[in-house]
């Protein structure tokens, strides 16, 4: 190495270090009380979302995209705030994130459940979504969960979706699991697997992307109900109250229609119009 | 207390236990012996061989574990529809899952028991090589009869470190849907949140009741089957 190149290969490592440095702390960035202000009083918020879930909560290059984001972003306006941080909140860490402050609010596709109110609380739902089956776009042999069986089921670990379909429905289904939603879709568009079962707004996010357009399809047989909620800290019911009316109001102005088209419509998805758009439940 | 009981009650414990064991045990087994053939490669006299083996070592032990386990599943098993389970079985599923487990530690593992045994070849004295050349002895014979021997004896510390990693390293296979430790936790926290800290508790007291014997055992081996110079 020339003296020329030792210092040009420095300036490109410290450069790199810098730009790195500079990232991690846009990604930290919690304003001072963000997550701690009063309801309504305006200001900083830091909210919890998905940075990983196309068509619900995903980061695309420096902004977020999809229906979680739409409707945070709409209950943060209606509750006057002026500056919306959003923090990454893995499934594990939503219970902990709100109970430590670090967040206000997180909408993260996250489900409404008994266990789960013991540690925190929820204001919503503000959609309910059920389970359903993805398939590629030309299989016609997979109706619902009860066609089944003989075929490989992809889910990923820790989830129930997939131990639900093989106890009720299709017993020598074979079920394969992974870390992640998208290597599902990836294993099922290669072929060596069948059907991916969750939610169906999950799946219809991952059809809905550019590279499965038009590969995939959601079967629209949902046999369940998540209703997923804004979660909250225990007993927060003063902001409780303010993100129900926030969210009667989205669904009733007509925008929470235009942020589910906008979002994971790419898909031809049609929520279940039974039960969209939901009511809150009563504040506790 | 209460938390562990109900954990135990409602989650298989045992069995994600007793497929880590077999995850490690495989492992340790597959790990070894194309470990010795890489450290071989590394020693031998033949330089392509010696390249093989040079190679190896830098590539799969810079290669993170689970780059490894994603290529096996997605690119030799998705991709190329390298099955090593037979097609149609029931069990076709879970039985390609574990066998790429095992094949992806085995490969990631065999590149540090390859550095251990070098390590190991290199406490024995050039004069016993020269000796054992001396009285007629080839590369093969004197590398089986004189030089071996003495190198896993001398390298069984660092042997015993690589397993209690292996044995820890297991965990990341969770991430193609093997049942062991790791994504049995998954299902706990996803099911039980409010257990949190029993689940890691759990988890972490079986990982111990695996590693800490171990680490035990191979100090005391290491202390009684040192060559004394």
């Amino acid at each position: 190495m020339t003296p020329t190149q030792k210092i040009l290969g420095v300036a490109a490592a410290t450069g790199l270090a810098l730009a790195m440095g500079a990232c991690a702390r846009a990604e930290n960035a919690v304003p001072e009380g963000g997550a701690g202000g009063d309801a309504g009083s305006g200001g900083p918020v830091t909210i919890g979302i998905k940075f990983d879930q196309p068509g619900l909560g995903q980061q695309v290059g420096s902004d977020f995209k999809g229906f979680d984001v739409e409707v945070a972003r709409y209950v943060a306006k209606e509750l006057g705030y002026t500056d919306v941080t959003f923090k990454e909140a893995p499934s594990a860490q939503r219970e902990t994130l709100l109970q430590s402050g670090q967040v206000k609010m997180i909408f993260a596709t996250y489900s409404i459940t008994d266990d789960r109110k013991q540690k925190v609380s929820f204001g919503g739902p503000y959609f309910v979504a059920g389970q359903d089956l993805l398939v590629k776009a030309d299989d016609t042999a997979i109706t619902g969960p009860d066609s089944l069986n003989g075929k490989k089921l992809c889910s990923v670990t820790g989830s129930t979706s997939a131990k639900k379909v093989k106890d009720q429905f299709a017993s020598s289904v074979q079920l394969q699991e992974y870390d992640t939603y998208s290597k599902c879709v990836e294993a099922l568009n290669s072929g060596r697997i069948d059907a991916v079962t969750t939610d169906d707004v999950i799946l219809a996010g991952f059809a809905a992307q550019p590279q499965y357009q038009g590969k995939l399809k959601v079967v629209g047989q949902t046999f369940s109900t998540e209703k997923y909620g804004v979660g909250l800290a225990k007993g927060d019911t003063a902001t409780c109250e303010k993100v129900n009316a926030a969210i009667t109001k989205m669904v009733d102005d007509g925008s929470w229609q235009k942020a589910l088209d906008d979002t994971v419509g790419a898909a031809d998805f049609k929520p279940d119009t039974s039960t969209n758009p939901p009511k809150p439940e009563p504040c506790s | 207390m209460d938390a562990i009981t109900t954990l135990l009650q409602n989650y298989d414990v045992p069995a994600a236990f007793w497929m880590t064991v077999k995850l490690t045990v495989l492992s340790a087994i597959g790990a070894l012996v194309l470990g010795t053939v890489v450290a071989v490669c590394r020693v031998s006299p033949v330089g392509v061989l010696r390249g093989f083996g040079t190679a190896y070592v830098t590539l799969v032990r810079n290669t993170p574990l689970t780059l490894i386990v994603f290529f096996c599943a997605f690119g030799l098993l998705n991709t190329l529809n390298l099955s090593l389970a037979s097609a149609g079985s029931p069990t076709e599923v879970i039985d390609n899952n574990f066998r790429y487990g095992v094949v992806a530690l085995s490969v990631y593992h065999a590149s540090f028991v390859a550095e251990a045994l070098r390590s190991g070849i290199n406490t024995v004295p050039q004069g016993q090589a020269e000796a054992a050349r001396a009285i007629g002895l080839g590369f093969g014979a004197s590398l089986r009869e004189v030089i071996l021997p003495q190198a896993f004896r001398g390298a069984v510390a660092p042997l015993g470190n690589t397993l209690i990693a292996l044995t820890k390293n297991t965990t990341v296979v969770a991430t193609i849907g093997v049942a062991e430790l790791a994504y049995l936790m998954r299902g706990m926290i996803e099911f039980n949140p409010s257990l949190l800290y029993a689940i890691f508790l759990l988890v972490a007291a079986c990982f111990v009741l695996l590693t800490l014997p171990t680490g035990l055992l191979f100090t005391a081996l290491s202390r009684r089957l040192v060559v004394q110079r």
